[in-house]
């Protein structure tokens, strides 16, 4: 599948019982791109990473109208198998939730929920995602320890690791390096640039610089409304509203 | 000088430790206290062959402790057997796949079983357990019973127990992060399997807390034991059999027959079995938790 859009999204709308969180977003992600969605805090940006990925659901007081495509695919369509859609679009969270088990066995669990079970297979699958992330060479040693005995910028890039072992299309990525040292951040930021020939990630940033640095496309959320998207180039440089001027110079945040 | 906030600080600290200090001498000194006595028996007897004698003649000196621990074990076992799986089951239920609002209706209804005291479980029991089991499960299987026996005590049992691990289990399994629920669920996860695979794992450690909890309130419970059990120092054969479980036997005799030789050093040596083994078992149990958490964590 090669359209020039991995994700479209359109007339999505989202409450929280009577909060209205996302307001008729129509947006297209580019594929192989970093996309970065940038806005104040409370706009709506996890609110609408967890749209793509059908995550919205798990929550009890949701409501969400209007459509998601994953190339080809309507994500909400009735009788689609969510654990297919999510298996596509993997989620890096904001501060790393590595599962309680081994740093080997975080890694094997996706491809063993689906259905992978030659060691040969996993061991490879193991080493190849750790290498991507480069924490190959730090952790094999130890491959059998438990995950939490990492550092915090290590568990990062292990959960990076976990979810690339299931061949996603699509990274969303929530504020992946907030909860991180300088260091650490920049190991993440490396990874996503080495990673979007392959992959499409979308992040949420707090940090403009940051999404200066690693973004090819933006989206500019403003209390629940996108107020503007385009390539980063045009956004930082010369945005069409006044809005988006004034965030992208951070006068207001 | 020291400012009054280290002051505050200082006695604070030291305010706190003798109060847990406190505790633990408290529960040593009633373990010693237990142990002076029932030295008298002790030293007359072999513990062991007290332990596995079949024979409970008080009259004769004879303490034979193997059908009240029998019996204790076949009620706690019977109502561990029903109590933990519908409790996990239940307690699974609310915090991984009922609404929010269906938890905060019943966590609180789950707390008031809870609170319920112990003899009008008793009572509940005799009215209703006891006739239940005599004229239905019993001939169901072709047996014959009075219906005061351990499928009742058990039955009661586990009806007690169950709000206590339930209770425990869902704050445990509550406080599993929902990122971590998050990131199996993102990964492709069915919910089933990252509750089976993520959740209970994590909880794993509370989990096993809540049963241990559990195991100890059964273990002791007294007074609903008490009126449904049948309390015959016999070696049960079956779950149809009566039983006489080591609380039963302390709150029915102490105080009476008390002329009796070394009665009374019989029952604190019965009282410091139960505590024994509640004790034992809470040990093991921190054991096999500290294993589990080096493998998992
Ligand atoms: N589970 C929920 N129930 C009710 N309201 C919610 C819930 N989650 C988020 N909200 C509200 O929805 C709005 C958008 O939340 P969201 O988390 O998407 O914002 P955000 O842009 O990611 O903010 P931040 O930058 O602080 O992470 C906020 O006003 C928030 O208070
Ligand atoms: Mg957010």
């Amino acid at each position: 599948m090669t359209g020039e859009h991995v994700i479209h999204a359109r007339d999505l709308n989202v409450y929280y019982g009577q909060l209205h969180v996302l307001k008729d977003i129509t947006v297209a992600i580019p594929r192989s791109k970093i996309t970065a969605i940038i806005g104040p805090s409370g706009c709506g940006k996890s609110t609408l990473l967890r749209s793509f990925n059908r995550l919205l659901e798990t929550m009890d007081n949701v409501r969400l109208a209007g459509s998601v495509r994953l190339g080809p695919q309507d994500v909400y369509a009735p009788g689609v198998d969510v654990t297919l859609i999510r298996k596509k679009m993997g989620l890096l969270a904001q501060r790393p939730f590595p599962l309680p088990m081994s740093i080997y066995e975080n890694v094997a669990f996706g491809p063993r929920l689906h259905g992978i079970r030659n060691r040969r297979a996993l061991d490879r699958l193991v080493e190849d995602n750790l290498q991507l992330t480069g924490l190959w060479s730090e952790v094999r040693d130890r491959l059998h320890t438990p995950a939490v005995e990492l550092s915090i910028g290590q568990q990062q890039r292990l959960c990076l690791a976990r979810g690339l072992a299931v061949e996603p299309e699509v990274i969303l990525a929530d504020e992946p390096t907030s909860a991180l040292d300088p260091q650490s951040s920049r190991r993440i930021e490396e990874c996503f640039r080495h990673l979007k020939d392959r992959y499409s990630i979308v992040m949420v940033t707090h940090i403009l610089r940051q999404a200066r640095r690693l973004a090819d496309y933006i989206l500019f959320l403003y209390m629940g409304e996108l107020v503007e998207h385009g390539p980063a180039e045009q956004m930082f440089n010369a945005p069409r509203r006044e809005l988006t001027r004034e965030y992208v110079q951070g006068v207001i945040s | 000088m020291l400012r009054w906030r280290q002051w505050q600080e200082r006695i604070g600290r030291h305010l706190l430790q003798g109060i847990t200090l406190g505790c633990v001498l408290l529960a040593g000194l009633m373990i010693l206290g237990l142990l002076l006595k029932s030295w008298p028996l002790l030293q007359e007897q072999n513990l062991w062959s007290m332990l596995v004698s079949r024979d409970w003649r008080p009259h004769r000196g004879e303490f034979g402790y193997f059908p009240f621990l029998a019996g204790t074990l076949w009620v706690t076992g019977g109502a561990m057997l029903l109590a933990v799986p519908l409790a996990l089951l239940t307690a699974t239920y609310l915090s991984e796949y009922a609404s929010h609002r269906v938890c905060t209706l019943f966590k609180p209804l789950i707390d008031l079983l809870a609170g319920i005291p112990s003899v009008v479980y008793g009572v509940w029991g005799v009215l209703t357990i006891v006739p239940l089991v005599k004229n239905e499960v019993a001939p169901w299987f072709g047996r014959f019973t009075s219906g005061y026996c351990i499928l009742s005590a058990s039955l009661v049992l586990a009806v007690m127990t169950l709000p206590v691990i339930i209770h425990v289990s869902l704050e445990v399994m509550q406080a599993v992060p929902r990122e971590l629920r998050e990131s199996a669920l993102s990964l492709g996860a069915t919910r089933w399997q990252t509750v089976k695979k993520v959740v209970l794992r994590k909880a794993l450690p509370g989990l096993l807390a809540a049963n241990v909890l559990g195991f100890a309130r059964a273990f002791g419970e007294t007074m609903a034991v008490i009126m449904v059990a049948g309390n015959v120092a016999r070696v049960p054969g079956s779950i149809f059999d009566p039983a006489y479980p080591l609380p039963a036997l302390i709150a029915n005799n102490y105080g009476e027959m008390m002329s009796v030789p070394r009665y009374d050093a019989a029952l604190m040596l019965a009282a410091l079995l139960l505590l024994g083994v509640v004790l034992g078992f809470s040990v093991l149990s921190r054991l096999v938790l500290q294993r589990l958490q080096r493998r998992w964590r």
